[in-house]
């Protein structure tokens, strides 16, 4: 996981992009392109991020009674709508995998000593993976309708029950 | 020639705060993330469980802070596609400080309205 910044004398090649007497050749090895992925993904995800935070944020905050409105109700409303569930599964993935290489690359710019990049790194990729497994299943398995519950909590459509 | 005393055109100016400014949203975005999907996750305890916690997003003092949060995202959205142009856009690094102001004047112009949407939500019972 740690990577000792050590300068790598390369071999001169005839592509070689030389400027000034600095090489700015993109495509060294094969460890590069999972950064390349990374960053490629990071705007990828943030449009597709936009469209769907900024529709969360709409329905929940700004329509009817604004957040006076949401309760297990509301929650249990839009969730039995199958949009809604994948509306908010996509956000979940895509939001913690981006706000994850987000902290990644800054734990990288800020922690100096290896060790202590590594075991950052694991606690976030630990919290992470914890957060989206468990958003996931709670999307998946949620009970609009438990039974026994107060009836006056639960959406409008568990009392045909 | 760039130095210490004179900065870069990347130091201390508007690509320099405005990335500084993307940091600090993202980071507490992120936070603020974990804490919502936990909270979020009471749906599979009780109805009573959930609307406890729920509720105290409602009072002014946890309002306010959801404006703030809302301001952070509406920021790092913005300031997110204006680096996608810096990258994608051939005139992008060109024009990064217009930009931004364009980044600027987008978040006043959904603040705005939101703000006066939500404060009267949270402050109007």
């Amino acid at each position: 996981m740690s990577t000792p910044l050590k300068t790598k004398i390369q071999v001169p090649r005839s592509r070689d992009l030389e400027v000034d007497g600095v090489k700015y050749n993109r495509a060294g090895s094969s460890r590069s392109r999972f950064e390349m992925f990374a960053w490629l993904f990071m705007r990828m995800s943030g449009i597709v991020l936009i469209v769907l935070v900024f529709g969360h944020l709409f329905v929940n905050l700004m329509v009817g009674e604004g957040v006076h409105a949401v309760d297990f109700g509301f929650v249990g409303g839009k969730w039995a709508n199958p949009f809604w569930q994948v509306w908010d599964l996509v956000m979940l993935w895509l939001a913690m995998l981006h706000g994850t290489n987000g902290i990644r690359v800054i734990i990288d710019d800020y922690a100096a000593r290896n060790t202590t990049r590594f075991w950052l790194k694991v606690l976030l990729f630990v919290a992470s993976a914890f957060v989206i497994l468990l958003g996931t299943m709670v999307i998946f398995t949620f009970e609009p309708c438990p039974a026994g519950a107060d009836p006056s909590l639960l959406a409008s459509f568990c009392s045909a029950h | 020639m760039a130095n210490s005393t004179s900065g870069t055109l990347y130091r201390g100016q508007y690509g320099m705060w405005s990335w500084v400014a993307h940091r600090i949203t993202g980071v507490a975005i992120f936070f603020f993330l974990l804490v919502h999907v936990l909270d979020t996750a009471l749906v599979r305890v009780s109805p009573e469980a959930y609307n406890a916690v729920i509720a105290t997003y409602k009072n002014p003092i946890m309002g306010l802070g959801e404006a703030g949060l809302v301001g952070a995202i509406v920021y790092h959205a913005f300031n997110g596609l204006r680096i996608i142009l810096i990258d994608f856009w051939k005139g992008g690094t060109k024009h990064q400080k217009g930009l931004l102001w364009g980044v600027i004047a987008l978040w006043v112009i959904v603040m705005i309205p939101f703000l006066v949407r939500h404060l009267s939500v949270v402050f109007g019972g």
